[in-house]
């Protein structure tokens, strides 16, 4: 597991993950995607589901990946790094001679849509069957690649297409799928949260150190802010994942052997969720009166869950 | 198996099979015309940011958060012995001037500033806030 201490340090790795991809300016995709793939210095086999990450990617004729990559369906990337991972166990075997002294690690990207929607099933079996790899979930709460669609990630209040706002429509109804707990319960070695807030970088590299280093599947929900589609300005991406972690929106935390529950960031001060809201075009419209009873709600489910972890982590279970 | 040499590059060329290697030269990490660092994505930009090597602690932390993997990094070793990274300079063909650097650097004056496209560099360091007007 390579040792990830000090950033000045972290900063030598040679980037294996390179510029000149087609995200949008400030996307927060680029971001997580480095890290992971840096938190390494093993041999990398990457499947990526479709969404903003593998169609900004992998333009014809150019690769952004210094890493062996692979383009699957919307719903199947977990199914691809199963197959890979199958594979090359078992040619490995077959012939000992096959790639003798690499170690060689499986990681998948998806995006939300790609992950607690559509490509559900594969990670889920992928999970069941116990493959060796780490799966990340680029949630930045819709199906953004194809103009903002809600997807069961997307959390109460928000605005997107599908769910818009209007004289009658506060948003998105139903509450955000607790993929992350869904995941511990498949009892996965490791399961943890990230996202690419100014004080978290480490966690984010070390949580990726630990899920690639760990035999077995391993997941990790990165909170993706989205620039484009969330509506906020390209260079706030750092500052909305922090606030998403002040406000409790998006707890870090980490679950071991699908039942030991660390919480790897207590707020000091925990601010209010509207910090994090006011600063979104797509929750605009909850700061009219009419709608205010929602960001009380969502205050109340915040306040609930962080509750529940806290708990949770005391308790030891 | 098609090989580079052999690639067309029109989408409705491509062979059955073909594979677009990231590197021209594994072993020394040459990258090759199909990797996306060759690719230029500059005139996206209406601004870039511009680096002040003068006020810059290498903190590190515009090489962790830019998305676009513009910083480009030199390792140094420090006086207790231990490798690190200097930042000498940003890829302006990658990057597409979203401002991340620029908001994330802690240097009380910032060594990272958004200037317009069309001011040199060497211009942009002369115009560089000192301290007294710092705030306001
Ligand atoms: C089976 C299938 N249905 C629909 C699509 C069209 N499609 C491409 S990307 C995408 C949305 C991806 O959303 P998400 O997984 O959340 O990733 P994001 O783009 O938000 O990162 C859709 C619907 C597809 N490629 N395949
Ligand atoms: S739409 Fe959002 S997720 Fe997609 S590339 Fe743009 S900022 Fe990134
Ligand atoms: S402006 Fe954005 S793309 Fe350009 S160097 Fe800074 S963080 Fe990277
Ligand atoms: S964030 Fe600022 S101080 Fe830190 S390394 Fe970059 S330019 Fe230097
Ligand atoms: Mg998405």
């Amino acid at each position: 597991m390579k040792n990830i201490t000090t950033l000045k340090e972290f900063a030598c790795t040679p980037d294996r993950f390179n510029g000149g991809h087609r995200l949008c300016p400030g996307c927060a995709h680029g971001m997580i995607v480095r890290e992971v793939v840096n938190a390494t210095d093993d041999d990398l086999v990457i499947s990526t589901a479709t969404g903003c990450l593998e169609v900004c990617t992998a333009i014809y004729p150019y690769t952004s990946w210094d890493v062996s990559w692979l383009h699957i369906g919307f719903e199947n990337a977990a199914a691809g790094i199963s197959g890979a991972e199958a594979m090359y166990k078992a040619l490995s075997k077959k012939n000992k001679s096959y790639n003798p002294d690499k170690n060689v690690k499986f990681v998948a990207f998806g995006g939300d849509g790609g992950t607690y929607d559509i490509g559900f099933q594969s990670l889920s079996g992928a999970t069941e069957r116990g493959h060796d790899f780490l799966y990340v979930c680029l949630d930045n709460e819709g199906y953004m690649n194809t103009g903002a669609q809600r997807s069961s990630s997307t959390p109460i209040g928000a605005h997107t297409t599908t769910s818009p706002r209007g004289k009658l429509s506060y948003g998105e109804k139903n509450r955000k799928k607790d993929l992350t707990m869904i995941m511990a319960a498949h009892g996965c070695p490791y399961v943890a949260t990230a996202t690419p807030g100014s004080k978290h970088w480490k966690d984010m590299a070390q949580k990726a150190a630990k899920a690639i280093s760990t035999v077995g599947p391993t997941f990790i929900n990165a909170l993706s802010p989205c620039t484009t589609e969330w509506k906020f300005k390209p260079e706030d991406t750092v500052e909305i994942s922090d606030l998403a972690v002040e406000t409790c929106m998006f707890p870090l935390f980490e679950i071991e052997d699908g039942h030991k529950l660390t919480v790897n960031y207590k707020p000091k001060n925990k601010l209010p969720v509207e910090e994090y809201l006011s600063k979104q075009g797509r929750f605009s419209h909850l700061f009219k009166p009419e709608n205010r009873w929602v960001i009380e709600e969502i205050q109340k489910e915040v306040d609930r869950y962080w509750e529940y972890l806290l708990r949770r982590e005391e308790a030891g279970v | 198996m098609a090989t580079p040499k052999e690639m067309m590059t029109t989408w409705d060329k491509i062979q059955f099979g073909a594979v677009l290697p990231s590197f021209e030269d594994p072993a020394n990490k040459v990258r090759s015309k199909f990797n996306s660092y060759n690719y230029k994505v500059a005139d996206w930009r209406v601004e870039k940011p511009v680096f002040n090597r003068n006020l810059c602690i290498d903190c590190d932390f515009c090489w962790v958060f830019c998305p676009d993997s513009c910083f480009e990094v030199e390792e140094v070793v420090n006086k207790r012995g231990k490798k690190q990274a200097k930042i000498v300079g940003i890829n302006y063909d990658l990057c597409k001037g979203c401002g991340v650097c620029v908001e994330v650097c802690p240097t009380p004056i910032k060594s990272l500033l958004m200037f317009s496209e069309f001011v040199e560099n060497d211009e942009a360091l002369k115009q560089w806030p000192k301290k007294e007007d710092k705030k306001d």
